[in-house]
């Protein structure tokens, strides 16, 4: 299980597709999220992401450890990037390596919606009109009481 | 107790620091500090919010002990 969290750009997709993958797994599964130009109508510039760091690491490696008790896989990998990224850039890439597919499309899926669920890593968007926006988004952990 | 509040993101901008060192009376909650920072930071914090104490999601009746580090969580977005 490889979970990192890089500030360069993530460029060796093929090296983390052989990390993970060993003789006994039939498929290798590669998600990559990469920065598109558009968001709810508004034609984006760039990203800006910010994390808090030893906790995502940390939530990464839960998800993985999760996702690999309750499925037939292999080795796993997520990297996510943070700092500033343009169109086009890959945010994170995650490979699954499993004996046979489905078990891989599956941890695959999982990992992805848990991150986004869980893991302390936030987003800022600058629009092409110059405006930057904090992106609204999940509320992880467990629910809370109203704060007096 | 000294507390250490720490802030992210929207959070951070609102509050103006990504860090706060708070004195706490002995046996503060989660909830007791946030009423604190939300002070502070002239109400410009949710009333609900995700927190996190020494990397660990919680509720806001955890109760806080010397040197712990409490994050203030913006809802996540990630990937």
């Amino acid at each position: 299980m490889h979970c990192e969290i890089v500030t360069q750009p993530i460029t060796d997709l093929e090296g983390l597709m052989d990390r993970v993958r060993s003789d006994s797994d039939g498929a290798v599964i590669l998600f990559t999220g990469v920065v598109r130009n558009h968001d709810a109508g508004r034609s984006v510039e760039s990203l800006h992401y910010e994390v808090y760091m030893e906790m995502a690491r940390a939530k990464l490696l839960d998800i993985c450890r999760d996702v690999g008790a309750d499925e037939d896989v292999g080795d796993m990998a997520v990297v996510h990037r943070v700092g500033d990224l343009t169109v086009g850039d890959v945010s994170v890439a995650i490979a699954v390596a499993a004996p046979h597919r489905d078990a891989a499309y599956r941890a695959s899926r999982t990992i992805i919606e848990r991150l986004k669920q869980e893991v302390p890593i936030w987003k800022r968007e600058r629009y092409t009109d110059g405006e930057e926006k904090w992106l609204g988004g999940a509320s992880p952990g467990t629910p809370n009481t109203p704060i007096a | 107790m000294k507390v250490k509040s720490l802030f992210f993101a929207v959070y951070r901008d609102r509050i103006g620091a990504d860090e706060l060192v708070l004195e706490l009376p002995d046996g503060s909650t989660v909830a007791d500090l946030a009423a604190v920072v939300r002070e502070r930071a002239g109400g410009r914090l949710p009333e609900v919010v995700v927190t996190a104490v020494n990397q660990e999601y919680v509720s806001s009746e955890t109760t806080l002990r010397e040197g712990d580090e409490v994050a203030f969580i913006p809802p996540v977005a990630g990937g």
